[in-house]
């Protein structure tokens, strides 16, 4: 049993998985030899007085949060429209606008307000992606145009909402959310994103939307003609989108208790759209791993951190990354993964020709 | 004997994982002759194929073509070679014209101007008698006018060996005889064509030579005329052949009497005009026609299938809203569409998730079926329906045309439907599979599960039917049954004129 | 129907006659009349003040009438000023969004005889088609914030320098000066990198530096928002910072906000691009007289933590 086990692996078992888990792997070789000490974790004290996790582990884990929350929505609307939603960072400025703009309203900051302003920036980011995704689902326009129309004017809805200016907001609250709960040295942002992957995996156990998402984006209208509704499953997805755009808009701007409409999650849903693609998920829709998604949005975190501590200028971090990503991207594409795994039987055979041959007698 | 030989494959060898596909397969093709290449689904003619056109490489075994050594890694080899390829489904553009569709992507006509391919093309179109304008535009064709045109540019790619694959499938009586002409045609000007097909008929009337494929093995090569039918199809199921002769000789065409389960008054859809209806507890009738009478419209319009326009329904009795198909197969309707690939499977999807689809959906947004009981699902109907697939997370993509309508069977047997609509379950199917299809209709009926079932091959809808509805351009044209269910009277109602 | 162009006509002109009869009595009545070509508030929040300012100086209780055009479009503003010379203001106030294009409406504005102002940006033009410009000198408030560090006599000075998008007039003018002290090796430069003013990058930046165990005591962000960024990281860190703190921290913009933690001792110096020309310009109408220069080089402000006051807040930061 376990020999069958480890030889599946062996022969490419992980599947989807493994592009994302050995592209980690590589990297953290990588800054193992550069630097022995770069994954040293510390235990120190904050300026709040609270116990936290410090070192780069936990700067890579920490600072792609808002990345892998929006992983895992955009995953979901690439299954079901086999196409990416680009307005991911606007509607995060838009929701992270209206968080700020409630928790402005009226004196003082209660743990109670927090939520009701996390709740309607929920509910905006859903209306918005529910236009988005009426747009795809009802008016069939390709999600990329369609949601470049929010692309555009998001930005510009959040500054109106705010009035222009950068305003901030400071509470232990959202610093508690953005930062550290007193008491726990985990960062909340990591929190949230292993609550948020709880709940999606709560969503797939007690409803059918995996299986439904998968068969619309696959063969839409086989999908139909199994009565699933093809237009609603398309709608929802871009709706749990909205969700993970709330999330990720309210942890950004948690972390520093301001908004600025105009860098807030600044050209994220590109981030979001490769990691979708290095988690091993087909960019044209159908099969997905929400997992993949999330180890791919640490791929690119743990890629830019590698790179800032390189002291690599971040106007060159870019390029590199591309770099990267095009070869994970490759590596990941079905076309390379048929020529290796012929590479690799030729390799195989050449080793073990004659148990091949034992093997076809019997 | 070996001057004529212009196509030789010798032990072929293809494995997949978990599939020997081919065992050490020869074939050899002659100049000016028609080869059938038959065998059940699985047994391997589609991967020969794709060998042979550089879809697939083998992983031994030698091509030899016209006494040379060949090496096909690719379709564009295949062609350098004088190997083309038409396929079953058709693979043109068709929103480009037919001249357009006869000389796009060959490299030596890149720079030719428009109006000298068009005068081309219609040279050879009049050669081979296609009734088609070279400026037209392809998808304004018919399927059967549209896959000459494939076979035209074969042709005119100085084609040595042609391929059909199933070219024969979604084509009607007159249009076949069409295509013969062309294929009879081809043949005396030196071309070696290799047919595949389900069509028992059409191998013995256009054939010269059969090559019976099994389980990845080769069975023979033998003579057309000297091959009974009865014979052919031994060799290719191996099995079962007593079977068959009961079940076509057998079976009353007695008629129902059960209570009415469906009945549909004036129903209508965007694709139908109104019609009436209606189908009793256990009976299995059938809607028959020639390609765009209306059949495959008719019963989508029953299950809801297209934008329902008019009529009322009764289920058992009561009035019942069908406009959807999530209404229908609440109301225990399940529909197996015509169009395997397109409506029917979800390619990349396990054996067992598209077994368990209806199922779930009946069950609701919020009822999902448990993994362990999905497997027990999927295992119980892998076991019952003899579905061939490596595993049941297996992509049912991979499987044979067969299994994967299999797989659709079993995805609707498990919402256990009062009413089954069985929309050309058997086409592109080897015999083996068709004569299970045909015996699990009848099993349902027994079970007092109603079933309307269409084929195009009518003698197949004689064997499970006891009731026929004919029609014609859109309307019903009549109802056959008891005596009157016997092929001369089908084909006499569906010709219409003289009967009536 | 063939009328109604016609008709359209004889109202336009009688609009132009009388507005112009009513340009000339306004004169008499004291109401000077100022149209403003500028950048959309929604461009920045420097630009939010330097639009408020403007609407709070030439209001109506200081005796002006104020018309406002923005776009952020070269070709737009040049038709707002064209229609402001038609429409015949007393001054003509331009902010442009290109430095190019501007010579004929300057010359039909001189015909017209009314006074061009420029402000906050300089245009391509002869210097006789307008009175005076109110610029800033963005290397000057690099030159000052410097000055502000070096004054500060630390034993050493390790940098953490996290830029703004590069490029930028305001990244050019905050990075140059600091760049002149790693230049001379009296400052070390710990890491120089661009944040492209995101605030989330410069926290990013600030900890991948603690994680690398290097020394740092100086963090130079060139906006407030980047500066708030790196705080963030400090904080986490356990870093102090501020007045009294072990890492002095330097932002730009003057943020009312910004103000308010230089205020409470979290920051060290916040360096302002004054976006208040309209007090210079007013005066310059009020005097009467030709200013004494073309190029009027407003004034740069700078605020250190331990001298900022609740109405240098109120006076000079920006936004709420």
């Amino acid at each position: 049993m376990m020999k069958d086990k480890l030889r599946k692996i062996a022969k490419g078992g992980l599947g989807q998985l493994a592009i994302p888990l050995i592209a980690i792997a590589l990297l953290v070789i990588f800054n193992l030899i550069r630097d022995p000490g770069f994954f040293v974790i510390g235990l120190s004290h904050n300026n709040d007085g609270n116990l936290v996790l410090q070192g780069n582990l936990i700067s890579i884990i920490n600072g792609a949060s808002e990345l892998a929350v929006l992983a895992m929505g955009m995953t979901l609307v690439t299954a079901a429209c086999g196409g990416q939603d680009i307005s991911v960072g606007a509607a995060a400025a838009i929701a992270g606008s209206v968080f700020v703009k409630t928790l402005k309203s009226g004196a003082g900051i209660s743990g109670g307000k927090v939520f009701v302003a996390f709740l309607l920036a929920c509910i905006v980011a859903m209306i918005f992606g529910s236009f988005n995704g009426a747009l795809v689902a009802i008016f069939k326009i390709q999600p990329m145009i369609a949601t470049l129309i929010l692309y555009t004017c998001g930005r510009s809805i959040a500054y109106w909402i705010n009035g222009g200016a950068t305003p901030t907001v400071s509470s232990p609250i959202i610093t508690a959310m953005g930062s550290f709960i007193p008491g726990i040295p985990i960062p909340t942002p990591v929190l949230i994103v292993i609550f948020m992957t709880i709940l999606f995996k709560l969503l797939f156990r007690f409803t059918s939307l995996e299986l439904f998402t998968q068969s619309v984006g696959i063969n839409g209208s086989a999908a139909r003609l199994n009565g699933i509704n093809t237009t609603f499953i398309k709608l929802l997805s871009f709706i749990i989108l909205g969700v993970c755009v709330a999330v990720a808009g309210s942890i950004g701007v948690s972390r520093l208790g301001l908004i600025n409409h105009e860098t807030l999650l600044l050209d994220i849903e590109m981030d979001a759209i490769l990691a979708v693609a290095i988690g091993g998920n087909s960019l044209g829709g159908g099969r997905f791993k929400i997992s993949g998604s999330i180890i791919g949005a640490y791929v690119i975190q743990m890629l830019t951190i590698t790179l800032y501590a390189m002291k690599v200028s971040s106007t060159d971090v870019k390029a590199y990354k591309a770099i990267v990503i095009v070869i994970l991207v490759v590596i990941g594409s079905p076309v390379f993964k048929e020529k290796f795994g012929k590479f690799m039987n030729k390799i195989r055979k050449g080793k073990d020709g004659y148990l091949e041959k034992g093997a076809e007698k019997a | 004997m070996e001057e004529n030989c212009l196509l030789k494959l010798r032990g072929i060898d293809k494995l997949f994982p978990g599939v020997h596909a081919l065992n050490n397969v020869d074939f050899t093709l002659r100049k000016g002759e028609i080869h059938a290449l038959m065998g059940e689904n699985g047994a391997g003619k589609s991967t020969l194929i794709k060998i042979l056109t550089g879809v697939y490489s083998m992983d031994a075994g030698s091509i030899l073509v016209e006494g040379k050594d060949v090496h096909i890694n690719s379709p564009q080899d295949a062609q350098n070679n004088g190997i083309s390829t038409v396929y079953q489904e058709i693979t043109l553009c068709p929103n480009l014209t037919v001249a357009e569709n006869m000389f796009i992507g060959r490299e030596d006509n890149l720079w030719v101007k428009q109006k000298s391919y068009e005068k081309r093309a219609e040279e050879i179109l009049n050669s081979l008698q296609i009734p088609a304008r070279a400026r037209q535009q392809l998808g304004n064709c018919s399927l059967a006018v549209q896959q000459m045109v494939a076979i035209a540019r074969a042709v005119d790619m100085q084609c040595k060996v042609l391929i059909l694959d199933e070219p024969t499938s979604s084509l009607d009586d007159k249009e076949v005889n069409m295509l013969f002409g062309l294929m009879r045609d081809l043949k005396s000007r030196g071309v070696g064509i290799i047919f595949v097909t389900h069509f028992l008929e059409q191998v013995y009337e256009v054939s010269d030579r059969i090559t019976v494929l099994r389980n990845g093995e080769l069975v023979g090569e033998f003579l057309t005329e000297e091959l009974p039918q009865v014979q052919l199809v031994a060799k290719m199921i191996g099995k079962e052949l007593d079977e068959l002769n009961n079940l076509s000789e057998g079976e009353e065409h007695k008629e129902h009497t059960g209570e009415v389960f469906y009945e549909a008054k004036g129903l209508s859809s965007s694709e139908t005009l109104p019609f009436d209806f209606s189908i009793k507890k256990g009976e299995v009738n059938g809607f028959t026609g020639l390609l765009g009478s209306g059949r495959s419209e008719s019963v989508r319009a029953i299950f809801g299938a297209d934008k329902v326009g008019g009529g009322t329904v009764k289920i058992k009795g009561k009035t019942v809203k069908i406009n959807k198909p999530v209404d229908a197969m609440k109301n225990g309707i399940g529909y197996l569409a015509e169009d395997r690939k397109r409506d029917g499977i979800i390619a990349d999807l396990s054996v067992r998730e598209n077994i368990i689809l209806a199922l779930q959906v009946m069950n609701g947004f919020f009822k999902p079926i448990s993994r362990s009981e999905s497997e027990a699902f999927a295992d119980e109907y892998i076991k019952a329906l003899n579905i061939k697939t490596a595993s049941r997370e297996t992509p049912v993509g991979s499987l044979s045309g067969g299994n994967q309508q299999k797989v659709i069977l079993a995805r609707w047997l498990l919402t256990h439907p009062d009413y089954l609509i069985l929309d050309e379950p058997t086409r592109g199917i080897d015999v083996g599979t068709k004569l299970e299809i045909q015996k699990l209709v009848l099993k349902l009926a027994e079970e007092d599960v109603s079933v309307t079932f269409i084929s195009s091959e009518i003698e197949e809808m004689l064997r499970t039917c006891s009731r026929l509805i004919v029609m014609r351009d859109r309307h019903i044209v009549g109802e056959l049954k008891g005596n009157d269910l016997n092929q001369a009277q089908v084909m006499k109602t569906i010709a219409g004129g003289e009967s009536s | 129907m063939k009328r109604l162009p016609k008709l359209l006509c004889v109202v336009l002109t009688l609009a132009l006659v009388l507005g112009l009869c009513a340009c000339g009595g306004g004169k008499k009545g004291g109401a000077i009349k100022v149209g403003v070509v500028n950048n959309p508030p929604s461009e920045s929040g420097y630009r939010e003040a330097n639009v408020k300012d403007m609407e709070a100086v030439f209001s109506a209780e200081n005796g002006y009438e104020l018309k406002t055009a923005y776009s952020l479009k070269n070709d737009e503003q040049l038709q707002a000023a064209q229609g402001f010379i038609t429409e015949g203001v007393d001054y003509l106030l331009i902010s442009a969004a290109e430095t190019t294009g501007w010579d004929e409406v300057l010359k039909k504005a001189k015909e017209a005889g009314i006074k061009v102002y420029l402000f906050d940006r300089m245009i391509d033009v002869d210097e006789s088609l307008y009175e005076a410009a109110v610029v800033s000198d963005m290397a000057k408030e690099g030159e000052t914030a410097v000055q502000w560090l070096l004054d500060q006599n630390l034993d050493t000075y390790n940098v953490i320098h996290i830029q703004g998008a590069m490029g930028s007039d305001a990244q050019i003018g905050r990075t140059g000066a600091l760049d002149e002290q790693f230049a001379s090796g009296k400052m070390n430069k710990v890491v120089q990198q661009t944040a492209t003013w995101d605030e989330a990058e410069a926290k990013k930046i600030v900890e991948s530096v603690i994680n690398s165990g290097e020394d740092f005591n100086v963090i130079y962000a060139e906006n407030d928002g980047m500066a708030k960024g790196a705080v963030a990281a400090l904080d986490e860190a356990g870093i102090t910072h501020g007045v009294d703190g072990q890492v002095i921290v330097m932002g730009f913009d003057c943020n009312k906000w910004a103000l308010r933690e230089l205020k409470a001792g979290a920051w060290n110096y916040d360096g302002q691009c004054s976006p208040f020309q309209a007090k210079i310009i007013s005066d310059l109408i009020k005097s009467g007289s030709a200013p004494s220069s073309k190029k009027i080089i407003n004034e740069e402000k700078g605020f250190d933590a331990k001298t900022i006051t609740d109405s240098d807040i109120e006076t000079y930061g920006l936004g709420e």
